[in-house]
């Protein structure tokens, strides 16, 4: 009686699990489509994005101290380095590490925060979609 | 064996004892300080764990984790703002974990760790230039030294200093 209730259980925790994960993965085009969207309804003469304007943006300090690649360094496919605490950073392009922007949460969490350290605004869903054009566009 | 003899050895063996159970018991207190006991919050590894190591809360008193969760969007030069119940949840972790005792006299208001009286105390020996080191880069890089950090343990046995 005692096992089986303990397997139900295991059971309903996996399946809710499962659930859990279908229900917030995506895979990075998929984010994407979600910036396009979002681009077309508030970017004024949006025509798609750009790897090679992400690559610039991603390298630029935008006025002040940091950039992207202060802490994704230039090379975004390998690893990083807090520029502040030193902490390791695993690699941030979806082409070296297959978990980058797969959970839309996290993502962002992140554009909210590093844009705001990095610009001291938002970004733009034209920025973050030629960022991870930029981010997908490695090693190809 | 006479009287005086059989005293004078029964006396030695429980003073001998004594003072060696006092000096196991000094020695495994002062460790104990150092082995934060593994108190583990998923959200808190996870968050705090990203940019840092998760600092133990033991290590500020409930007053500081307040302020520190309170002002996330300006962390140490650092935006890390978190969604309200996260925040919420990981600083009610923090708060009820938090360092009493010799580890909560700070003063108040403090936000650094490596400000606390303990701190100081306790890294008196680091010279100055240690802490300069490329793999060092600043006092908050505990793991640096201390490398069971990550595990909560900083006791002196885990500490290696980089030359």
């Amino acid at each position: 009686m005692r096992t089986t209730r303990f397997v139900s259980g295991l059971l309903l925790a996996g399946a809710l699990g499962l659930t859990g994960l279908s229900a917030s993965a995506v895979t990075p085009a998929e984010l994407q489509q979600n910036f396009d969207a979002a681009a077309r309804a508030g970017v004024p003469g949006y025509t798609g994005f750009s790897a090679q304007r992400g690559r610039q943006f991603f390298n630029s300090t935008h006025g002040n101290d940091w950039s992207c690649a202060s802490c994704h360094t230039q090379d975004p496919a390998g690893p990083g380095r807090h520029a502040k605490t030193g902490r390791d950073i695993a690699p941030l392009s979806p082409v070296a590490n297959p978990q980058r922007f797969t959970d839309p949460a996290k993502a962002d969490k992140w554009f909210s925060r590093n844009c705001n350290d990095v610009l001291g605004r938002p970004c733009t869903a034209q920025e973050k979609g030629d960022v991870l054009a930029y981010l997908m566009s490695l090693g190809k | 064996m006479n009287n005086t003899t059989k005293r004078w050895v029964f006396d030695t063996t429980v003073w001998t004892s004594a003072v060696m159970m006092t000096f196991v018991l000094l020695i495994h207190d002062v460790a104990a300080e150092s082995r934060f006991p593994p108190v583990a919050n998923d959200k808190w590894q996870a968050e705090c764990g990203s940019c840092h190591i998760a600092y133990p809360p033991q290590l500020l008193p409930a007053a500081s984790w307040r302020r520190v969760m309170s002002e996330l969007d300006k962390h140490f030069g650092a935006d890390a703002s978190l969604d309200a119940a996260s925040a919420a949840g990981i600083g009610a972790f923090l708060e009820s974990n938090a360092a009493r005792g010799k580890r909560a006299a700070v003063d108040a208001g403090t936000l650094r760790i490596t400000e606390a009286p303990w701190f100081r105390r306790e890294h008196r020996e680091v010279a100055a230039p240690v802490w300069k080191g490329a793999s060092v880069k600043t006092p908050a890089n505990c793991g640096a030294c201390h490398t069971t950090a990550e595990r909560g343990d900083f006791s002196e046995r885990g500490v290696r200093i980089p030359r």
